[in-house]
């Protein structure tokens, strides 16, 4: 099961809360109330980030590490942690296995390797390892600054590992909480939307849980795991895939080395998109299904990244000639000869009950009656699950032993070197959200559009101005941005969103070096140089 | 060095042996939080009845523990209590002065009076200066407390006509006016208009201090705004009362979540208003969630024929506590846009 082994509620009463490349502040600005609550009530707060961002004003600690460098300092933590003597000793033999091996692989990862892999001085390296390793309870919580790399799966362990080293796992307040970035994105995930697993986290490669689902739906379902969103493009490229159907989703602007998505997107004899909105995505379909907005114009549920299943409910009618998603999938499968009568989603989620054990419990009526419900919810009299592993805990132990992964660090996949010599990393603003297809239609005293950030130290260097057109170049492509100064940024280090493709297609510089076992580009880390315009250049 | 990629079948890993756990984890003991510290009961008399509250309870929670109705202004449950208004106040027994029931807290042994005369008459007094000085057109519950204790603002005379208009941005309401017994002083003054999200009407505040708590420690952290002046001077400001735009402001709207008096009030709804076609009571309101982060934030849309005019979040719901942020509050008219199929 994958997803935050924390409530919001364990946050405001930690001890330590590390935010590690996250900025909440902007990104989870309700989920930061509770973060301030906790600071508020004397919670001490690391902020690891290459970027000083308004997160990090809220920090006891700021760690300032090159982009893509996470494993170096955790490994190197871990490694103070061990030599401190600070380990929970007694939940490693209770709970864990691979401990020994654990130990050699971080053993070359000292305080000084660290401060060389990361650019974070050995002392502050230092002290984050020891208060993490002391608190009573610490909560360590990440966003895409973790994830959006070539190794985001092996980043991820690297937190768990830190997580398993100290036992700040399975009890309240103390555990891993990864912030989700989309109001459904874990609940996508929940209902079997990645590529190797059914409703309720259930591998599809099992032959015995497959069949469970087999024999209620009465059809046979493949073996063997799917592709997920970099492996369809891929796939596209070898044209092994020709056909393409798309649920809400923008890849045209979206996707890593936008030109080559879009020049994958372009080659496909099918694509159909469904989407509120007439995106770029859809304006490259051959079909295009008008749906209704799930949040306010249809009925269902979504899950929060404290894993509470929640109600959407219709508030408006779409308008005209829109329909349901239920709808349309129903309408699709009648035509496709299929038919599965008239869409509902409770029925749906009843249905959901009967073959997904850690959702058997949330019925429409109980999930009304407690406004939402945290997984897993076994049964009808079970409350969910405050925090998830609590079994870890407990003697003797339940169920196998949670496994130490050794990682190793790896720089980010695009180089840098004298002819791209900045580091571009990418995220949000507090008033826009991703390509800018839903936050562009509201206007905000904040929006400024798109601009290249810099550090006032790399303005002089290069002689640029605030406000200064520039081209970004990339080695795969280039835009043109006005420059910005945030002191946030230090040299070597610029910064940009993805929220105004219409002004500014960051994406044409960003890398598709996709992590292997998640699929996730390296968003965060792409090499580029900055080329002043001639018409700007003064005399 | 461009590494050549290797083909999709051997980065994939298709044919490996499925990762643990395709065996589910057996269920653990249902986590709990670590029990609260015991609390001891209280026992104190409210208008001759003996009631039992936890420690730590106000004076406020007793009453509403026996159904007494208590008027509170500037009290608001997801914000700690500033007691500023002293509509709430109660007569305690031994006490010189009328208590703050709000934020007084209970002890054994208390003998509270809410409906004496002289309880009526303080309550009364504090509603009908509100009244008189402050415009209450949109404040409904404040009208229906004035009602409920025969308050008469009118006594105190009709309004003192406005001051020459200032500067916009330096208004001082209010501070000159001719107070020669027969009008009276209000804080009158113009709507303050610089953003399309949210206006300031400050004719309409009653210095509840609410906004300010709000943007401040208790939700949002931004401080962004904090009572300036003194006496009847006093007023919710800017930092150098300079317009939103310019100031630390980052339109969450929390401040107008909490506004008793619609002083803070939705451009959407103001302009309404100001149309005439606003509605309250053919609204319809309906709790979903967020379309944005991943969160979960308990929107409450406000919708009227067809439309969102207005997004709120439930007080006592447990992710937001009633706050949300620029997004949510105000990131719905996509729902309307132009992107969307005619």
């Amino acid at each position: 099961m994958g997803g935050g082994t924390s409530s919001y509620q364990e946050i405001e009463d930690s001890d330590l809360i590390l935010l590690w490349g996250s900025n909440a502040r902007e990104t989870h600005p309700i989920f930061f109330h509770h973060v301030l609550k906790g600071v508020n009530r004397g919670a001490r707060l690391f902020v690891i980030d290459p970027r000083r961002t308004s997160s990090a004003q809220w920090a006891d600690g700021w760690l300032g590490l090159e982009v893509g460098s996470d494993i170096a300092l955790s490994n190197a933590m871990a490694r103070e942690i061990l030599d401190a003597g600070l380990e929970n000793r007694s939940f490693i033999e209770h709970a864990t296995s691979g401990f020994d091996e654990y130990c050699r692989s971080v053993e070359s990862y000292t305080l000084e390797r660290g401060e060389r892999e990361t650019g974070v001085p050995a002392e502050s390296i230092r002290k984050l390892a020891h208060e993490y390793a002391r608190a009573d309870r610490a909560e360590l919580c990440w966003t895409l600054g973790i994830t959006e790399h070539h190794n985001a799966v092996d980043n991820v362990l690297a937190l768990i590992n830190l997580a398993l080293l100290t036992g700040h796992v399975g009890k309240y307040g103390s555990g891993l909480n990864p912030l989700r970035g989309q109001n459904n994105v874990q609940g996508g995930g929940d209902m079997g939307a990645i590529p190797d697993r059914l409703p309720g986290f259930q591998h599809v490669e099992s032959d015995e849980l497959r069949a469970r689902f087999e024999r209620a739906w009465g059809v046979e379902i493949p073996p063997k795991r799917g592709l997920h969103l970099s492996g369809m493009f891929d796939a596209m490229e070898e044209g092994k895939l020709t056909a393409l159907y798309i649920l809400g989703e923008n890849p045209a602007v979206s996707e890593a080395d936008q030109g080559r998505a879009q020049r994958l997107l372009g080659g496909l004899e099918c694509l159909v998109v469904q989407d509120l909105l007439m995106t770029d995505t859809a304006a490259m379909a051959d079909v295009v299904l008008p749906a209704a907005a799930g949040w306010c114009e249809s009925d269902g549920t979504v899950t929060s990244s404290e894993r509470m299943v929640q109600r959407v409910r219709r508030a408006l009618s779409p308008p005209p000639g829109v329909r349901d998603d239920l709808d349309i999938l129903y309408e699709l499968a009648r035509r496709l000869g299929s038919d599965w009568g008239r869409p509902d989603p409770k029925r749906i989620w009843d249905e959901l009950r009967e073959l997904s054990p850690m959702h058997r419990g949330m019925s429409y009526e109980r999930l009304e009656a407690l406004e939402g419900i945290r997984w897993p919810c076994y049964d009808e009299s079970h409350p969910g699950e405050l925090f998830l592993h609590s079994r870890l805990w407990q003697e003797p132990l339940l169920g196998p032993r949670a496994p130490f992964s050794p990682v190793e660090f790896e720089p980010p996949v695009d180089e840098l070197n004298e002819r791209f010599p900045l580091r571009l990393t990418t995220g949000r603003r507090l008033d826009s959200y991703n390509t800018g297809a839903q936050t562009s239609s509201y206007s905000s005293p904040l929006r400024r559009g798109e601009s290249l950030d810099l550090s006032p130290e790399d303005g002089e260097r290069y002689g640029v101005l605030e406000g200064e057109r520039v081209k970004v170049v990339s080695r795969r492509g280039s835009v043109i941005a006005p420059v910005r100064f945030d002191t946030g940024l230090r040299p070597g280090l610029a910064f940009m969103t993805l929220h105004f493709p219409d002004e500014v297609q960051t994406n044409q510089l960003t890398i598709d070096a996709v992590d292997p076992k998640s699929g996730t580009a390296e968003f965060k880390a792409s090499a580029v140089r900055i080329v002043k315009l001639a018409a700007s250049q003064p005399g | 060095m461009e590494k050549k990629k290797p083909a999709i079948q051997e980065r994939l890993p298709f044919n490996e042996p499925a990762p643990c756990p395709t065996v589910p984890v057996p269920p653990g003991p249902i986590p709990a939080p670590p029990p609260a510290a015991p609390r001891d009961q209280v026992t104190l008399t409210v208008d001759d009845k003996t009631v039992r509250v936890p420690e730590g309870s106000t004076l406020l929670e007793a009453c509403r523990t026996l159904g007494i109705d208590t008027p509170t202004l500037c009290y608001l449950e997801n914000l700690n209590p500033v007691n500023v208004c002293r509509v709430c106040v109660v007569e305690l027994e031994g006490s010189r002065t009328l208590v703050p029931a709000c934020s007084r807290r209970v002890e054994n042994g208390m003998v509270i009076r809410t409906d004496s005369e002289r309880v009526r008459l303080s309550r009364r007094m504090v509603l009908e200066f509100l009244a008189s000085s402050v415009n209450v057109s949109t404040a409904p519950e404040l009208q229906a407390y004035l009602e409920q204790y025969g308050g008469q603002p009118e006594r105190f005379g009709p309004a003192a006509p406005p001051e020459a208009a200032e500067e916009p941005g330096t208004e001082r309401p209010a501070v000159d006016c001719p107070t020669d017994g027969r009008t009276a002083a209000t804080v009158a003054q113009p709507v303050k208009i610089d953003n399309d999200l949210y206006i300031r009407d400050y004719s309409k505040c009653i210095l509840c201090y609410k906004c300010v708590q709000a943007c401040g420690e208790e939700a949002q952290n931004t401080f962004a705004i904090a009572v300036a002046g003194r006496g009847f001077d006093s007023r919710i400001s800017t930092e150098y009362s300079v317009p939103l735009p310019d100031s630390a402001c980052v339109y969450c709207g929390n401040c107008i979540g909490v506004c008793p008096t619609g002083a803070l009030m939705f451009k959407s709804e103001y302009d309404m208003r100001e149309a005439g076609t606003w509605k309250e009571s053919d609204q319809e309101r309906t709790d979903t969630i967020c379309p944005y982060c991943g969160v979960g934030c308990t929107l409450t849309l406000h919708v009227q024929e067809n439309q969102i005019v207005k997004v709120t979040s439930p007080l006592d719901q447990e992710v937001t506590r009633g706050h949300l942020c620029i997004k949510g509050r105000f990131g719905w008219q996509f729902v309307r846009g132009k992107g969307r199929k005619k």
